[in-house]
């Protein structure tokens, strides 16, 4: 079992802190054609899943009034960086409740301490 | 051919350069040690006896095997195969860098074991319905007729041991090969369980002779 730790570890990456509830933007590498360029997904982490190089974030926001939800692995060498834009305080370590919400129902309490 | 003897750690998954999960299996690989040579005077035919995961403890060998290993002068091996593998003499040590990333292998091992099974699981049989008062849920239903053959034929598909055989799965791409870890990371899944020993080949031998 250490073999695949150490192999798993190799693919570790600087990455800012970032927990469920937080609001973060991820800038992705996305590739068109042959040209490439950076695109920045803005929402509300709603869950962290799994461990190692198999480790996802779902970040929720919405869009023109509709919800969109993405997917995305936390160690993707496509990701350029994951910004926290502010620190939400749940209780929760999956918000899928936030769903079934909407406008202010579907809002995250400000972290009291982290303010910048 | 190139081949090597190695033992299956698990698997995971890893990325590509261009963003691509890609599911592996780890595999120790090597060092396998040839341990005697097979000749064609002596022997009726050429191949090399390759010897891998060594045996630490001296109570665990027993004397034959001792006097065996002794004529190279290597180690016990738990795992010894002969293969017809070309440019290796005995007391030579055959690492993981005769393969390299891309490369397609055959890999045997021995399946896991799935005990006594019915003919679904062992045989893909498709069973009855599952409700509606259907008495025919799992069974294999005839078997043969009455006056002729008035006998079962020969391999006719019955429930029986399944798994814990021999499987080669032909074809697999070899992702990565890490020398100084003696790891291989080979794309896709591999017979058996954790910690398995496999048999690890480039290509089929006959592929290898009409090259």
């Amino acid at each position: 079992m250490d073999a695949i730790k150490v192999i798993e570890e190799g693919y570790k990456k600087e990455i800012q802190p970032f927990r469920v509830g937080d609001t973060i933007s991820v800038s992705m590498k996305i590739k068109e054609g042959e040209k490439e360029r950076v695109q920045t997904f803005t929402g509300i982490c709603i869950a962290r899943k799994g461990s190692g190089t198999r480790e996802t974030f779902m970040v929720r926001k919405i869009s023109y009034g509709i919800g969109v939800e993405k997917i995305f692995p936390l160690l993707s060498p496509l990701i350029e960086q994951i910004k926290v834009v502010r620190h939400g305080d749940v209780r929760r370590a999956k918000l899928y409740y936030l769903r079934g919400k909407k406008g202010k129902a579907a809002k995250v309490k400000e972290k009291a301490f982290s303010r910048k | 051919m190139k081949g090597i003897l190695g033992k299956k750690l698990g698997m995971t998954q890893v990325f590509t350069e261009d963003g691509r999960l890609i599911p592996v299996t780890i595999i120790e690989a090597g060092p396998a040690r040839v341990v005697q040579k097979k000749e064609k005077d002596k022997d009726g035919y050429e191949a090399l006896q390759v010897g891998f995961d060594e045996i630490r403890k001296e109570k665990n060998i027993t004397k034959p095997m001792k006097g065996h290993f002794k004529k190279t002068s290597s180690p016990a091996f738990r795992f010894l195969k002969e293969m017809q593998v070309e440019g290796f003499n005995a007391g030579d040590n055959i690492t993981v860098d005769i393969f390299s990333s891309g490369d397609k292998v055959a890999i045997t091992g021995t399946s896991k074991g799935k005990g006594f099974q019915g003919v679904m699981k062992r045989h893909n049989y498709k069973g009855g319905p599952g409700s509606h008062g259907s008495m025919f849920n799992r069974a294999p239903g005839s078997i043969g007729q009455s006056s002729y053959p008035s006998r079962v034929w020969k391999n006719t598909a019955l429930p029986g041991h399944m798994g814990d055989e021999r499987v080669t799965v032909k074809n697999l791409e070899i992702f990565d090969v890490r020398k100084e870890q003696n790891l291989m990371l080979v794309k896709g899944a591999v017979p058996g369980a954790n910690g398995g020993y496999l048999i690890i080949k480039s290509k089929s031998p006959v592929a290898a002779k009409e090259n």
